[in-house]
This record gives C-alpha cells, structure tokens and sequence, in this order.
C-alpha cells in the first residue's frame, strides 16, 4: 500500500513537471514579458523605458533558461524558469500586481471558498441521489420519464440563468437573503444559503441522471435478481443492495473532485462577491495578472493530482476485491 | 463583393463533410441502419426540426459580403463593414435603431427624458422612433398586435394545411419515421416565427437593448456563434483525440506512455484557466499583428476561430481515453490478429479495421460535446475569455443582461431572449444527443441484423 502511494506521488512528478512547462510556454516565451508588460500598462505607446521598469519590478527582466552573465549555479537559478517556474514547486508564488504575496492570499481565500463548496458538494449529492433514487424505484413508468425529461430540461439550461435568476427572486423579490457579500463567522450562512442552494440546483439535472443511470445498471446484475428471487420487498432490493453496491461508482467520482473544492467555483463566487479563489482566479483574469493565474493553474493540477490519487486509494477502501500494486 | 470569414469557410466545409457521410452511408445498409434507428425515435425528429431551423438561420448568416457603395466608372468601392445574407434579411431589425431601451412591443422609451410639448417642457417617456410609429393614436396598440398576431397565425394555419398535406405522402413512403412528430414541430415553430415576422414589421417584439438595438435581432445573431462553437471546435477535437486515442490503444508500448501523460498533463490543468490563458495570449497576438486583419469583423472572427481551437485542444483529453480503452480491446481480437499474420501494415490496420470499428464512439461523443460546448461559450464570455466583446452572443448578452437586472425598473427582454434562445438549442442538442447514443449504443444493437 505504501508502495504504491510512493510511486504514484512519484508518478505525478513528471506530470506537475509538464504542467509547468506548457505554462511556462503560454506565459513567457509564446507571450513575452514585453507584451505583458505593454498589456498591464495599457497605452499603446509605452515607453522602453516604462517597459524595462515594469520587467525589473517583477522580476521579468532576467533571460528566460539561461544567464550567461552570472556566475556558477546562478546561471541557471537566475532566470526567469527558475525564479517563477521552478518555484513553484516549493508553493513559493511570488506577489500578485498589487503586491500582495499570492501564498498569503491563498491560505486567506482558501476558506470561504471551502465553506461554499462543501456544503453544495453534500447537499447536492444526498439530493442527486434521492432524486435518482425514486426515478429508479418509479422505472419505466410516467414519474420516472418526466423525472428524466426535468433532468435534461435542468441540464440545458446555462449556471448563469440559475444565479442570475435566482439572485433576482431571492434577493430582489423576496428580500430573503442579500444579494451578494460576505461576512466571517456564523454570519456567513446569511450570505451563503442563496450561493449553496443554486449550486445544489444547478446539479440536479446532470448529477440525477448520472445516478440514476448507475442505479439501473446495477439493478441488471445478478445479486438483484437472486434477492428478488428470494422474496425481497422491491423498496428492500433498492434500499439496502442497490443502493450500497451503487455507493461504490458514486463515492469514487465524489472522491476525485474533493481537492478541488479548494479551488472553490469561478462563477458562483463572483456574481455573490464571496472572496474565495474562484473570484480571486476570476478577477486575476480579467484584470490579466499572469502571475495569479500561473499560480493557480498549478495548485489546481496538484489538487487533481491529489483527488486521482485519493481515488484510487478509496477504491480499495470502499471495494475489497481490488488490491493496488 | 463576397467576403467570407474563416469561420464561414469552416462551417461550410463542415456541411460539406455530413452531406458526403450522409450520402455514404445511405448506400451502406450497416452504416444506414443506426442513423435510422435514430430517426425513429419521436424526440429525434423532433429535436431535428428544432436544431434544423437553428442550421438554417445560422447558415444564412454564413454567408457574408460587403455590400457596394458607389460605383465611379470600373472603380468600384466597397463598404468596410461586413454583412450576411441575414443581415440583409433582417435590415428593417438592423437599421431600426432607437436612442435606448424599451420595453418589447413598447411605442415610447423605456425612461423619461425633457421634451418640448406645445412650448411646454415636460418631462415623460418619448415616443419611439420606429417601435409603433405606423399608428395613429397609441391606443390603438393592443387591436394592432392582436391583429398582426392573427394575421401571423392565419398564415402558419395554411401552411399547416400544406404540411398536412406533405406529412401524408411522406408516411406512405417511410412508415418508420414518425412524420407526424415532425409535422407538428415544425407546425408549432411557424406558428411562432410568423406571427413575430408578423410584428417585427411594425414593433421591436423583444425590445430594444442599451444603445437601442433590436433584441430579437441580436439573439438571431448570436445563433451562428453558438453552432460555430458547438461544431468548429468539434473539428478541431476530433482529429486529434481520434488519432491519438486510437495510437494509444493499437500501439501499447512507449506510444501508449506518452499519449497517457499527455492527456493526464493537458487533463490536471483546470480547464477554464488553460483557456483563459491561451485566449489572453492569442489576444496578444492578434494585437500585435493587428494589421494582417482589415475588418473589425474579421478580427472577431478570428478570435472566435481561436477559442474554438482552444478549446478543442482542451477537450480532446476524454474522447482519447474512450478511443485508447475500445482500441486496446480491439486489437486483441482475432480479425486484427488475422490482418497481421497477413501482413497487412499498421496504417492500413489502423484505417480499415480499428477506425470503422470505433466510429460510433466517435459520433457519439461528437454529438454529446455540441451542447457542452455552446453552454461553455457563455460561461467563458462572462468570464471575458469568450467572443470578442463586440460580437454579439448568448454570452456577451446575458453578460449585459446582468446590469440590467439591477436597474430599477429591471430590463429584463434582453436576458429572456438569451435565455429562450438557447435553452430551445442546448435542449434540442441534448435530446437528439441521446437518441443518437441509443441509436448506436451496440448494447442496443444484439440481435438487430439491418435489412
């Protein structure tokens, strides 16, 4: 078991190594520090000056792979790759346009991020799987084809209309909740009930026919038969054997996001004004801060990294037959 | 003068590529047997209607030339603005500009401004320019909607009749599609797009947005957007993730390795922030070499080109694994064997025995992706790593929209246009989506044997 988690950690090197390099590729040499530079200080006609000024400030003024004016090791660490690529790898970010340390923003914004996204992660999974459940006990009948038909209905219809919908009956209709912000503490439930319920929402469609067409296929195998076959009330079949075996494909697609809750939801996050990394990655965006983005693109492939690992890890937790390697 | 864009040339290709594998395939009873299966589910005809009259509007918006201006003796001038057949269809929506919003149907603004009133000022809601302005007195407004929606609706009944007619003859030829269904749809979506031909004559049926554009126009527009998204970048996907999938699966080995950690690196990077960070850069890009492209148009178009790339480079990753997993169990099989011990040549292995055999993952999935893709082009234009800001779509109108909602009195035409719009496309992309995979599902398939 050990092993195997040592070699998988030792698996994902190349693959982080490779991340690195495509957005070192997009950043620095499809883009260089000059068109970056041109970009953040808007004008069209910027001075050389104010361009070598820029690059200095950031850092972005080194040679890109190789110094030649700098002596022994530091012909290499005192580029560019090493300084904001290589670093990376030691969680070092640097500082965001504003100057604020990137690590320090994280660590702070990792939080509300976290409290938006484990509720709308369980709740929407006990509802996907209620929802799926009945159009499963209801199959091949009326219930259990309009339950499809609101599943694709749900499906179709883009996240934007659900906030944006929402928000206005919610808040500017009914005065329930406010309409965006965010507050520490217990007070955040106020400013987080409207964010978690239109996630949960915006999940039913795909995540209830996903489960429900997990349900019926284990309802094919042949334990279901041979419990029918003894008599089992259909509600018992559903309940205790379907139900538990089903958990297996269910838990092991949850397991896979559950590092990237971290990186909390772009969206949700930045039409409710919740400062969690969805908006801080949104805002770095649009207000193209390069050094944000690299930042994120790399704790995101780590925490995928994580979440494939962990999945293979819960397979053998949950599924005794398998044995990893 | 015609004035394609790149992306008209694309879509054309593409429409040339499905009429070939149509024809193909009709005179190939096994390739004809799934598409038949398919078109005999009521939902697919259906949705097939919907996503047909969707192509249509979408192609005559394809079709793009710059209209002549003046003509000096052999000098003939062009205008530097780009149009499509649409646009010329729709001029009356197009040229028919008011100051701002008003409400759809509306006569008058939708805000108050100072007016000289019989030497009075006074201050109320100016009457539109265009919107109602055939009518005498204002009061007159319900009688006339009704009117034109009758007008509109008697029309769509007499071409029912005609449908009825066509319906008939068709059932008689092919009892398996259910004529009737499709019929009825396209019956219903006349008797929605006329009497609204009807009123456009004479209102802004869905209302003008901020500088006064029709919206009905602006959501017809976004139309082309979406289908180039939804089947450019498929273009872009497909190519790739085939070949590599199937490379992957058939060779094993070191191939196999550096498939693998391709897409599990492409995979790891989040996807929104790949895109975004590619579309930043192209942007720099196109800045720079700004001159190459002329037109404003061409410009958005090839930034749009672009985002399709983009994000068929990004998604190829799934279409891959599928490909690599069917392939590997393929090429255990005893007819590739059989090929080899033969000695038949990879490429031609690979050409003959495993693509054809993969193929129906290949639609599937093809078909599954459109939706996907049209609901994310609205995500990433809200994001401002979509469309150009100055193009027209579902995504820089619901991005608008939002503003909107926070006025006081909210505009709300402007996010109920986008939102029908699209929610009848993605709808009827993801019902003809999973007739298509119950089509070809080979689960499906036992013990049907094509005629």
């Amino acid at each position: 078991m050990l092993a195997y988690v040592v070699r998988r950690v030792l698996y994902a090197v190349p693959i982080l190594i490779g991340v690195n390099l495509v957005t070192f590729l997009l950043f620095f040499v499809v883009n260089t520090p000059d068109d970056m530079a041109r970009m953040q200080l808007g004008a069209k006609r910027v001075t050389p000056e104010a361009i070598e000024k820029w690059k200095t400030e950031r850092g972005y003024n080194k040679p890109l792979l190789y110094n030649h004016s700098a002596r022994g090791l530091g012909k290499l660490s005192d580029t560019i790759f090493y300084e904001k690529s290589v670093r990376l790898f030691a969680f070092d970010f640097g500082a965001a346009e504003d100057q604020r340390n990137i690590a320090n923003e994280i660590r702070t914004r990792m939080w509300p991020s976290l409290a938006l996204a484990i509720p709308v992660m369980l709740v929407g999974l006990a509802v996907n799987i209620t929802f799926a459940l009945f159009m499963a006990f209801f199959r091949a009948t009326y219930l259990d084809f309009w339950g499809v038909v609101l599943c694709v209905a749900m499906m179709s219809i883009s996240t934007l209309f659900y906030i944006i919908g929402g928000q206005y009956v919610a808040s500017k209709l009914w005065h329930l909740v406010p309409i965006s912000g965010y507050d520490g503490g217990l007070d955040a439930a106020r400013f987080l009930f409207l964010p978690v319920l239109i996630g949960v929402v915006g999940g039913i469609g795909s995540g209830g026919r996903w489960y429900r067409t997990l349900f019926l296929e284990e309802m094919g195998r042949d334990y279901v038969r041979t419990a029918r076959a003894k008599g089992l009330a259909e509600s018992v079949v559903l309940f205790r054997h379907v139900l538990k075996n089903a958990m297996i494909p269910i838990l092991t697609g949850v397991v896979v996001v559950i590092p990237l809750l971290f990186m909390g939801s772009l969206l949700s996050e930045s039409f409710f004004g919740i400062p969690g990394l969805g908006s801080y990655t949104i805002d770095a965006i649009q207000a193209q801060d390069f050094a944000v983005v690299r930042s994120m693109v790399f704790i995101g492939s780590v925490l995928y990294i994580l979440g494939l690992l962990l999945t293979d890890l819960s397979y053998t937790l949950v599924d005794p037959r398998i044995k990893l390697q | 003068m015609p004035s394609p864009l790149p992306t008209d040339f694309l879509l054309w290709l593409l429409i040339g590529a499905v009429a070939l594998y149509g024809w193909y395939c009709a005179r190939r009873p096994h390739l004809a047997a799934p598409w038949k299966r398919v078109f005999q589910s009521k939902a697919a005809v259906v949705s097939a209607v919907v996503l047909g009259g969707y192509i249509l509007i979408g192609f005559a918006d394809s079709l793009h030339f710059r209209p002549r201006l003046a003509q000096a003796g052999s000098d003939v001038t062009y205008s530097p603005e780009v149009l499509s057949v649409l646009d010329l269809a729709l001029s009356p929506l197009r040229q028919r500009r008011e100051r701002t919003y008003s409400a759809p149907l509306a006569t008058r603004l939708y805000s108050k401004e100072q007016m000289q009133v019989e030497g009075k000022t006074v201050r109320d809601f100016p009457r539109l320019a265009y919107g109602g302005v055939h009518l005498k007195d204002e009061a007159d407004q319900p009688g006339d909607v009704a009117l034109r929606i009758g007008l509109g609706l008697l029309c769509a009944a007499v071409l029912a009749l005609l449908l009825t007619y066509g319906v008939g003859k068709l059932k008689r030829r092919n009892r398996e599609v259910p004529w009737q269904a499709a019929g009825v749809t396209l019956g219903v979506l006349l008797a929605l797009a006329l009497p609204v031909a009807f009123l456009a004559g004479g209102y802004h049926v869905l209302g003008t947005d901020k500088v006064g554009q029709d919206v009905l126009y602006q959501a017809l527009k976004s139309i082309r957007i979406s289908l180039i998204i939804g089947t450019v970048t498929t273009l872009v996907l497909l190519p790739v993730g085939v070949a590599l999938g199937i490379m992957a699966g058939y060779f094993k080995g070191w191939i196999d390795d550096v498939i693998q950690y391709l897409y599990t690196t492409l995979n790891s990077i989040p996807g929104v922030l790949l895109i975004a960070a590619a579309v930043l850069m192209m942007q720099v890009v196109i800045d720079r070499y700004a001159e190459l492209f002329p037109t404003a148009a061409l410009r958005a178009d090839v930034r749009l080109l672009v985002l399709c790339a983009i994000l068929g480079l990004t998604s190829w990753t799934g279409l891959a694994r599928l490909l690599r997993g069917e392939s590997l169990k393929l090429s255990q099989l005893e007819y590739i064997q059989a090929a080899h011990a033969f000695g038949v040549r990879d490429a031609r292995v690979l050409s003959r025995h495993i693509l054809p055999n993969v193929a129906h993952i290949v639609i599937i999935a093809t078909v599954m992706d459109f939706s996907g893709f049209v609901l994310a082009e609205a995500v990433l234009s809200y994001v401002g790593v979509g469309v150009d800001p100055a193009t027209t779509s579902f995504g820089t109108m619901i991005n608008a929209a939002r503003l909107e909602m926070g006025r006081e009195p909210i505009v709300w035409w402007s996010l109920a246009a986008a939102f029908f719009f699209m929610f009848a496309l993605v709808l009827a992309a993801n019902l003809f989506a999973d007739a298509v995979r119950d089509g070809f599902d080979p689960r499906v398939r036992m013990g049907f044997v094509p005629a």
